[in-house]
């Protein structure tokens, strides 16, 4: 309780109480007397089972469990009081750590949302009670009534309570839209559960939560996979990177910086993760780079010049094996095109440069100005995003400035720590000029 | 690990077997039903598009496997049928297989379409795990019904659904890993192994969802048929996102391993070789799955501590580098793959990839060993004299810097893939 804000104490406190007036009001009208026991004891133990292993979803504080079919089970089998006591349950559910306060908010708000499904259950004329095979049709749509109104009204109670403790600023609403969709397929589940009771009883949970346990098995492995993949390449391209002592974390500073513009003009998950690769992987190219070039000191030479052209092309060759959208592929090839047409390798300009490579280009020249240099200390943010913006509609694309520098007012920007002098054993010392950095543009002599 | 897409003439001869059987089973399925005509169509036609839905959905689990579970639970589903909201179902094996057969066809179809061709040995397998279920379980059905609609005894009933559903699933782990020994090269114990690994989750989910599908058409009629296609299709996503990003994480990995080829420290296409043949060989000296992958990463970014160095050394880290700069290679890239925090074994190998055999390195890292100076001495190079003087001389060194049985593994694997031009 300690930490919370009274405010939310008090919102706390008024689920709690209402929780326990929809119970004592069922237990006065003598709605508990038709209450089938040992029905609701499997389905609590059921509900039980499911709240203790929740899925752990992206969003940080939300663990969404498939209890909700038990619950929507029960909200059929034995009717709002019946299905309240089941969501109650959620108090005792085996997940070490889990504060007090939480449990009982938890089994509070479970149980209002499961009295609220089970009075609309019963309003669209659902019969509580263990179906007949016969009636199996009439079930659909109270049931369907009864998901659509556990579902917003859990989500509501949820995201009240979240931003009341301050623990998310924003409810990410493209998240919710996803779960609102894996939600219909736990309440199926539900149906199933209530659908095969006349037959087999508890075995019908047993069936239906197996299927259930795998894919959630799955879905871990695939988290697991995928976050081991994430930090796989990052320590790639760190490698890539070790060559040029100065440049140590660009990638992922790129990759971060390309995903806060991306998520800022609304992109969807799937781009959203493209980006973040396509921004980390922008620079593995330089590799084939010869390294004297790269470090020559002064204006380089027209074929040099063109060495360096070519890098984004040799990143696009080494990635071009690996399944991402293509529009990644696109970032990669083209993060070093100019708005006004002047970049390279294809000199487009404007709307023809791809949207990934308008982003990563903005991200990768902030980055390059606001770490250090050798030639050059880090520039304060502000000075970097005053570049930006003089850069904007020359270099760069006016819209993603502007995306960019709204998203750091608001989020803020980490820059890198001051990079201390090289210590020469395995690195680089020698002067290497960037070619990200737009304020010491790369100068070339034509050979005559 | 995973092969490269075979085309229609890389079917072996245990495939060709498979397809043809299925190919009877199904003309005989087919023919059968249209003679005595189709009991129960609208039953039929339910769970047969049910069966090409899940066929459209088929996905790719690692390893280049094809799987298609909601149509392997719809098959199920079918089979096990006992009745459809109190009418008996009384269709036969027979037709169990023609609906199947349809389905599959109809759900490859549109894959055909765009350009997608089937794999005609996962439909065969597929078909003919459906066919065996049909043929050792329609026969019961009539009794069970009798059980169930008089006095109401599911449990048994139960039971013996889930013993048979058991043994098909074990007879197509047995068939699968039959044929992957045999394409793979590789034990089969060891494949039977791999098999069960890779189907126990996913079968265990289509086993669970074809029961209640069969449980839930007593209850439910055709209903059950939609309200149960959205749950497994939840299972379906999740294992699809996880086969996804699987075949990414190695993907990304081939392709950054070759950053040390386009930066000009080895030559071209040498790690690809390298993890090629360090595979083979893991293959041949009966390592599981899990284990080749882990050498197939390792393999792949043996050489990737050139990146930390300050001068790459000319032409690569040859057999004929000095040993410390090898090692030094070693270690560097061995701290490159700790940095991520999760390949912590796969750092291990390529940290001990120059010890002498004397040191007693991880098989692994042996493997690598040889692959890597068999591959120094041919360059990508498939002649047959020189492939013989190469593993000539890693036998004079076998023993002191070469793990004896690793050297003679490959001479095996050399031997049998030289002609197919594939090193």
């Amino acid at each position: 309780m300690r930490g919370l804000p009274w405010y939310a104490k008090l919102y706390l406190t008024a689920v709690i109480a209402v929780a326990f007036g929809l119970l004592g009001h069922g237990l006065a009208v003598g709605r508990f007397e038709r209450v089938d026991w040992s029905t609701l004891l499997v389905l609590a133990l059921l509900f039980l089972v499911c709240e203790s292993v929740p899925t752990l979803l992206n969003v940080k504080q939300a663990a969404i469990s498939v209890s909700f079919s038990a619950a929507l089970a029960a909200v059929v089998l034995v009717g709002p009081p019946g299905a309240a006591l089941v969501g109650m349950t959620a108090v005792f559910s085996v997940r070490p750590g889990l504060a007090l306060t939480k449990r009982l908010f938890n089994g509070a708000q479970f149980t209002i949302c499961g009295y609220a499904a089970g009075e609309v259950f019963v309003r669209l004329g659902g019969v509580a009670g263990v179906p007949e095979i016969e009636n199996f049709e009439e079930l659909i749509l109270p049931f369907a009534g009864a998901a659509a109104v556990y579902v917003p009204l859990n989500f509501a109670l949820i995201a009240v309570m979240l931003s009341l403790a301050a623990q998310v600023d924003r409810v990410p609403v493209r998240g919710m839209v996803q779960l609102l969709a894996s939600y219909l397929g736990y309440a199926t589940f539900g149906l199933l559960i209530a659908g095969l009771w006349a037959t087999v009883q508890s075995i019908s949970a047993v069936l239906v939560l197996l299927p259930l346990f795998v894919a959630r098995w799955a879905f871990g492995q695939y988290l697991a996979q995928q976050r081991s993949y994430d930090a796989t390449i990052a320590a790639l391209c760190q490698a890539v990177e070790t060559k040029d002592y100065y440049t140590r974390g660009h990638c992922t500073r790129v990759s971060l910086a390309s995903t806060m513009i991306a998520e800022e003009i609304g992109m969807g998950p799937e781009r959203l993760r493209a980006i973040r690769y396509a921004g980390m992987l922008h620079d593995v190219g330089k590799l084939g780079v010869p390294t004297k070039v790269l470090q020559k000191e002064g204006p380089l030479t027209e074929e040099e010049y063109a060495a360096i052209q070519l890098h984004p092309m040799r990143g696009l060759e080494i990635v071009r094996g690996i399944d991402f959208l293509d529009e990644a592929f696109a970032g990669i090839m083209h993060h070093h095109e100019r708005h006004d047409g002047t970049g390279y390798p294809m000199g487009l300009a404007g709307d023809e440069i791809p949207e990934f490579a308008r982003i990563i280009a903005v991200a990768d020249a902030f980055d390059s100005m606001t770490s250090d240099r050798s030639y050059r200390g880090a520039r304060p943010v502000p000075v970097a995003i005053e570049e930006l913006r003089k850069a904007a509609g020359t270099q760069f694309d006016p819209v993603m400035v502007a995306a960019f520098v709204k998203a750091v007012e608001r989020d803020g920007w980490e820059a890198p720590r001051k990079v201390p002098v090289p210590p020469g054993e395995e690195a680089e010392t020698v002067v290497i000029k960037d070619h990200d950095d737009p304020t010491t543009p790369i100068q070339v002599v034509s050979e005559r | 690990m995973i092969d490269s897409p075979r085309s229609w003439q890389g079917l072996d001869s245990g495939q060709l077997l498979l397809i043809c059987a299925a190919g009877l089973v199904t003309v005989a399925g087919v023919a059968h039903t249209a003679a005595v005509g189709l009991h129960d169509a609208s039953v039929a036609v339910g769970f047969g598009a049910l069966i090409a839905t899940g066929e459209l959905a088929r996905l790719t689990m690692p390893g280049n496997r094809e799987v298609a579970p909601i149509s392997t639970a719809a098959a199920l589903g079918y089979t096990l049928l006992l009745d459809m909201g109190g009418r008996q179902a009384q269709h036969s094996a027979l037709q169990v297989v023609a609906v199947l057969a349809v389905g599959m066809i109809a759900g490859a179809l549109p894959h055909l379409a765009v350009g997608r061709p089937p794999r005609l040995d996962a439909m065969a397998r597929r078909l003919l795990t459906g066919a065996l279920l049909a043929f050792a379980f329609r026969p019961l059905a009539e009794p069970l019904y009798e059980m169930t609609s008089h006095s109401d005894q599911w449990t048994p009933v139960l039971g013996v659904m889930a013993a048979m559903i058991l043994l098909a699933l074990l007879c197509d782990i047995v068939v699968a890993a039959l044929l992957r020994a045999d394409q793979v090269r590789t034990a089969f114990p060891v494949a039977v192994r791999d098999e069960l690994r890779m189907a126990a989750p996913l079968g265990a989910a289509v086993a669970a969802s074809g029961l209640l599908l069969a449980l839930a058409a007593h209850s439910m009629d055709m209903a059950a048929l939609l309200v149960f296609a959205a749950p497994l299709l939840v299972t379906q996503v999740a294992f699809r996102k996880y086969a996804g990003i699987r075949a990414t994480y190695l993907q990304t990995v081939r392709a950054l391993a070759r950053v040390t080829e386009v930066g000009g420290y080895v030559e071209p296409g040498h790690s690809r070789r390298v993890s090629r043949l360090s595979v083979a060989v893991g293959r041949e000296m009966g390592l599981a799955e899990p284990e080749l992958l882990e050498l197939e990463y390792a393999a792949l970014m043996h050489d990737i501590g050139q990146l930390s160095l300050r001068d790459p050394i000319p032409g690569g880290a040859t057999v004929l580098t000095d040993p410390a700069q090898a090692r030094r290679i070693a270690e560097l890239g061995a701290e490159v793959i700790k940095q991520t925090g999760v390949l912590d074994r796969v750092a291990e190998i390529v940290r001990r990839q120059c010890d002498p055999v004397a040191e007693g390195p991880p098989l692994a890292s042996r493997i690598i060993k040889v692959a890597n100076g068999y591959d120094d001495l041919m360059g990508g190079s498939t002649d047959r004299d020189r492939a013989g003087a190469a593993l000539e001389r890693l036998r004079l060194a076998a023993g002191t810097e070469y793990d004896p049985a690793v050297v003679e593994a490959m001479a095996r694997v050399v031997d049998r893939l030289a002609p197919l031009h594939r090193l």
